[in-house]
């Protein structure tokens, strides 16, 4: 049975304000570090948009190399972000509090980031307008072509951003109202603007929580298409074999909850660590979270097998050798049993006990361990693809990538946690006012010869 | 009707309930509760507030449907070429973006609808107190003309941290 202290308003006030109005001085050096990783990246990229995309590791056949493959990434670590919240809040788990703020800030800046790798990938970025409606070109009179997937890709993912940026900001207002009364000086007129003027009455709140279902409700549709629109990257080319597949939109749909999920837990693990939060972010969550996460690593899984199944079942000449290619030759072969058991092989198991449940220590390096293997699982689907001989290319082809593509992988990572960082300096990653609920509406029950929590649950 | 705001505040939930109770007694039925925890509905014997909020996303998803139904639909017609053998209007493409267009335009009204219906922004805070965010309950009401020192002399005797009078002549 866990014990768990009783806290008060100020003491959730004083517990999640720390990184906000205490900042630690580690904090400073850690951004520091990771600024330094991002401006690497950005001199890799200036040094692209200089010399052109030559200098990435990319050639014919293999157009779409480390940078799209990360693209891939980064979009699902952001769809489970928000996927997560969204479905917590609209089943009203009670252990959703600590986690719904720091899913959706993830979101944000893992879309963000995962948004301007197509910029890196085409080393124009004073054209990438043109690929969003209406990206008109002034000089010859063209349109966007609506047809190509490469126009609802940028349509859908900034829909999501700024669907989910809207949102984060709507409902950090009441917590923006706790750090204008906490504050003072310049920040306490900057907190004020931002606040809007809340004072916390029964319409705002009332307001605050409908909003909270509502765009959820809203937020989970476009989360469904943009990961699937991001699959129709894919799919609907028809000159590439392993692509052209009819499972890809639920597949990397459930593959971005898996990647997403092992994120945020990550993150939570990071955060608890960091902070000394264990009072709000409690081994019971972590607990919730894996056993989420085995139901949805599962669902993965049989999509990953069934996608296989399904490709090499009519044994077509083409199919086979992709497959053979991905499977058994250097060195997708190697890549491929490593994604098998980091993705899921080695944690799903080890989710099965408790133990390891509630170690955050472990839970932390599981869930690193699963992203590794999601990184891997659309390494293996995007370069043997383009590798092999289409009957609309002319030649076998191999890819190593380049120092910039790799130092510009690495400076997205920075660039992902600098933006979670930066964003727990100013405003309270863990909402306050959802904790400050949890606690008002918690009681304890005796059951027999143990005392339960329990919560009321406002319908 | 002429009036004075008054602003009791109170540590604990229970005075302020029981403050509440005698602002009703009294017949002041319309005041405004302040927390830094979104209590349940009517815990303070409140009135419920009602809104429009339902009306924005629709509208706001019309909107967005339109406009990108507008968009696809126009530039495609204006440089009518045709790629991959697909009409120019191509109904599925269309939808796509029609789909992110209508999600978008619902998004975006219902955030602008809560901030609406919520009565924000607003410039001033006019009467409040910081102590709000740290747990402490607030009551505002609007005293008729010469009784508010009759809901300050209530609310301390319903405990009151704190007893707030709107300047006279605001």
């Amino acid at each position: 049975m866990q014990q768990r202290p009783a806290l008060t308003e100020l003491d959730i006030n004083r517990d999640l304000l720390r990184p906000v109005l205490a900042t630690p001085i580690w904090f400073y050096f850690l951004l520091g570090a990771l600024a330094i990783g991002v401006c690497t990246a950005l001199g890799g990229f200036a040094w692209a948009v200089n010399h052109g995309t030559g200098v990435y590791g990319i050639n014919r056949p293999v157009m779409w190399g480390f940078l799209l493959v990360n693209f891939v990434f980064w979009v699902g670590i952001s769809h489970a972000g928000v996927m997560l919240s969204a479905i917590l809040r609209l089943s009203n788990a009670e252990w959703r509090r600590p986690a719904t703020r720091a899913a959706e800030v993830l979101t944000i800046f893992a879309l963000g980031t995962a948004a301007l790798h197509p910029v890196f990938h085409t080393g124009r970025p004073w054209r990438i307008y043109w690929s969003m409606p209406p990206g008109y070109d002034f000089g010859r009179g063209i349109w966007p072509d609506v047809r190509s997937p490469f126009v609802w890709d940028p349509t859908a993912i900034s829909t999501y951003l700024t669907g989910t940026t809207l949102f984060v900001i709507l409902l950090l207002i009441p917590d923006l109202a706790v750090l204008r009364d906490r504050s003072s000086g310049l920040m306490h007129k900057v907190y004020g603007f931002m606040s809007l003027g809340w004072k916390g009455n029964t319409r705002q709140w009332k307001l605050q929580i409908i909003a909270g279902f509502l765009l959820s409700a809203l937020i989970l549709p476009v989360f469904v298409s943009v990961h699937s629109i991001v699959s129709w990257d894919f799919a609907v080319q028809i000159a590439v074999e392993g692509w052209n597949a009819t499972i890809f939109a639920p597949y990397f749909v459930i593959g971005a909850v898996h990647s997403g999920v092992a994120g945020v837990i990550s993150v939570l693990a990071l955060l608890r660590w960091m902070f000394r939060w264990e009072n709000y972010i409690r081994d019971d969550h972590f607990d919730a979270l894996a056993r989420l996460m085995i139901v949805v690593a599962t669902a993965w899984f049989y999509f990953l097998v069934i996608e296989f199944f399904l490709g090499i079942y009519p044994a077509e000449e083409p199919e086979i050798t992709l497959r053979h290619l991905q499977v058994f030759e250097w060195p997708f072969s190697a890549t491929f049993i490593v994604f098998l058991l980091m993705g899921y092989f080695v944690p799903v198991p080890l989710w099965l006990f408790k133990r390891v449940r509630q170690n955050v220590a472990l839970m932390f390096w599981t869930t690193l361990m699963v992203n590794i293997g999601m990184w891997l699982e659309r390494f293996i689907i995007i370069i043997p693809g383009l590798m092999r001989k289409q009957p609309l290319t002319f030649n076998w082809g191999s890819y190593n990538p380049s120092p910039i593509e790799l130092i510009l992988v690495a400076g997205s990572f920075c660039l992902v946690f600098l933006g979670v960082l930066t964003f727990s300096k100013f405003f309270p990653i863990i909402p306050l006012a959802d904790a400050k609920e949890g606690v008002a509406l918690e009681t304890h029950v005796r059951v027999g010869k143990v005392m339960v929590p329990a919560a009321y649950r406002e319908e | 009707m002429a009036g004075r705001s008054v602003l009791g505040v109170f540590k604990e939930v229970d005075e302020a309930v029981d403050a509440a109770d005698k602002l009703r007694e009294s017949g002041l039925e319309n005041f405004e509760v302040l927390s830094g925890t979104p209590y349940p509905e009517g815990a303070f014997g409140e009135k419920v507030a009602n809104h429009r909020l339902y009306v924005w996303p629709l509208m706001g998803a019309l909107l967005g449907f339109s406009l990108a139904v507008l968009v696809t639909a126009g530039t495609q017609l204006a440089y009518p070429l045709v790629t991959g053998g697909k009409p120019i209007l191509a109904l599925p493409a269309m939808f796509i973006i029609a789909y992110e267009g209508t999600m978008l335009g619902a998004i975006i009204s219902t955030i602008i609808g809560v901030i609406f219906e919520s009565r924000l922004p607003k410039a001033k805070l006019d009467l409040y107190d910081p102590r709000i965010t740290e747990g402490y309950i607030g009551l505002v009401v609007v005293a008729p003309e010469g009784e508010a020192e009759r809901v300050d002399a209530l609310f301390k005797s319903a405990n009151a941290a704190d007893v707030q009078l709107e300047p006279v002549g605001t």
